[in-house]
């Protein structure tokens, strides 16, 4: 069997150092080497975005990137995006729109959705709909999502 | 998963001296949204996968200062780098826009202009590891008689009917862009209309590299006052490889047509120069009727399979609409 391989990364701001096979997606890595279940997985193919994180800002699916890819990188999950001082405002946006029942898709979601609020701060319905079309929801129908997003935008999240 | 070793060369040379001779027990890692499938599925099954990460200079988009200037693009860029690039926009609107429309955000971020042009075709008796056609060392093409909703409808003398996967490789071809490639002898180059072959058996790709070649980079001439557009069918807006795909270029003399290249995506094994079609304009105005007369002479020599007869309009408006947007006629569909 081959070598573990020793990654060095930065793990929510934290840097950390973990071993992994060279078969372990980021999304393995994550969940079962560093204990954080937050990233869901969903498709395992790149088709529902439950398991997106920020990979050096950009969203990515982690279920498509090997572990030993972010040698070096800057990795955000869903559980990197509250803060000390509490809710991120799309989480509180969530909860506040019933953005989600079974909630497999929400963070995701979240991830998706920071990542847009990031590079552009008032996107319109339009945009925000564009973006977030490589996550799947199969329970809200979107439409409270998507409203949760607009209204973290205008509270300038 | 199969397990491997993992490599992670500097350069394209030592990347090179990794790869085998044959298809099969080395592949090279872009952004990994295609191999990672591939492997989890045992469709792929490298002993070692090499990784272009740590390459230096292996991404990036720069300008030659040449008659006419000569845009070259990284093997390693990102899909969405290329997309959004003003540089692209301006003079190769229909690589931007094929570029732009691929996938989803999360898989543009991710996958790169090599791994774009390299990709495995997405036939679901290929993927499933369960099948074993032609293109895995079977006897059978199971989409000729079976689920064909989304094969070729461009089929005769083929043994395996799949669409050539890649929505940005038409849009290269129709700018007359060629790719760098590098293998254990050096360099070469590789004219995009040239890279696609039609796959018969195991050990082929869809592409005419070695299993030891690499593509470095792929550079376009931007040619003065060449108008182009792309446009794709498909069932919704994010997500879906079209069912249809054309791109089309050409200069205006006055309000002539002059030197049209008309390019079909997903509809062939391979991207396919439709040559019936460019006869059909070259010399003439683009109006709605001779855009028209274009979308059909498009079918032409067409052998739809069982479910994809469909595919035949789809294709006749893709051209016309795509003949009419680069003719910069007022649009009258949704877009
Ligand atoms: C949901 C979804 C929707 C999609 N929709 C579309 C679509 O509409 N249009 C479209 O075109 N694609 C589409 N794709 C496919 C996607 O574009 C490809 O998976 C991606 O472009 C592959 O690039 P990569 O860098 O991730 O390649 P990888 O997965 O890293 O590699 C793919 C193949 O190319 C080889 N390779 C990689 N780099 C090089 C190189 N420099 N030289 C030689 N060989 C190389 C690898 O060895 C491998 O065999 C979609 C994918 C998904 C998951
Ligand atoms: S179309 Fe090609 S890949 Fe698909 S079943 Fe037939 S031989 Fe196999
Ligand atoms: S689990 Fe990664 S995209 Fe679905
Ligand atoms: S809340 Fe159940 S999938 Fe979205």
């Amino acid at each position: 069997m081959p070598k573990k391989i020793h990654v060095q990364a930065v793990i929510n701001g934290q840097p950390m150092d973990f071993l992994c096979e060279p078969r372990q997606s980021l999304l393995e890595v994550l969940r079962d080497e560093l204990r954080l279940t937050g990233s869901k997985e969903g498709c395992n193919n790149g088709n529902c975005g439950a398991c997106n994180v920020l990979l050096d800002g950009r969203l990515v699916n982690s279920c498509l990137v090997f572990g030993a890819e972010v040698q070096g990188k800057a990795v955000t999950t869903i559980e990197g995006i509250a803060t000390a001082q509490g809710l991120h405002p799309l989480q509180q946006k969530f909860l506040e729109h019933a953005a989600l029942q079974c909630g497999i898709c929400t963070p995701g979601f979240i991830v998706a959705a920071k990542a847009l609020l990031e590079k552009n701060p008032k996107p319109s319905e339009e945009q925000v709909r564009h973006w977030l079309a490589g996550n799947l929801c199969r329970c809200t129908g979107y439409d409270k999502i998507i409203r949760a997003v607009l209204d973290a935008a205008r509270l300038g999240s | 998963m199969k397990n491997f070793q993992y490599f992670r060369p500097s350069s394209p040379e030592a990347a090179v001296a990794l790869l085998d001779k044959t298809w099969g027990t080395a592949e090279l890692l872009g952004g990994g949204t295609d191999l990672l499938d591939l492997q989890k599925e045992y469709v792929a099954q490298p002993s070692k996968v090499i990784s272009v990460a740590a390459i230096k200079g292996f991404d990036g988009i720069s300008v030659l200062e040449k008659e006419p200037p000569v845009v070259v693009i990284g093997a390693g860029t990102k899909i969405a780098t290329v997309a959004s690039d003003s540089g692209i926009k301006e003079h190769f609107p229909a690589l931007a826009s094929a570029a732009g429309g691929l996938g989803t955000p999360q898989i543009r971020n991710m996958a790169t202009l090599g791994g774009n042009l390299c990709q495995r075709n997405r036939c679901w008796y290929f993927r499933d590891e369960h099948v074993r056609c032609l293109l895995k060392g079977g006897d059978k093409c199971y989409a000729l008689d079976g689920e064909n909703r989304y094969h070729a409808i461009f089929t005769k003398e083929h043994t395996c009917v799949i669409v050539s996967p890649s929505t940005i490789a038409p849009a290269l071809i129709a700018y007359g862009a060629s790719a760098e490639v590098l293998g254990p002898k050096g360099k070469r180059t590789v004219k995009l209309a040239e890279f696609y072959r039609a796959p018969r058996k195991e050990g082929e790709r869809e592409h005419v590299l070695e299993a030891n070649e690499l593509v470095l980079s792929v550079s376009i001439p931007a040619e003065k006052g060449l108008r182009s557009a792309n446009y794709e069918v498909a069932q919704k807006r994010s997500y879906d490889w079209p069912m249809a795909q054309a791109v089309v270029a050409f200069h205006l003399d006055g309000k002539k047509a002059k030197e049209v290249r008309i390019i079909l995506g997903h509809v062939a094994p391979t991207p396919l120069i439709a040559d019936a079609a460019m006869k059909e304009v070259e010399g003439k105005e683009i109006t709605e009727e001779t855009a028209a007369k274009a979308g059909e002479a498009a079918t032409e020599g067409a052998k739809p399979l069982k479910q994809n007869e469909y595919k035949l309009r789809l294709l006749a408006v893709a051209v016309k609409r795509a003949l009419l947007t680069a003719a910069g006629a007022k649009k009258y569909w949704v877009t």
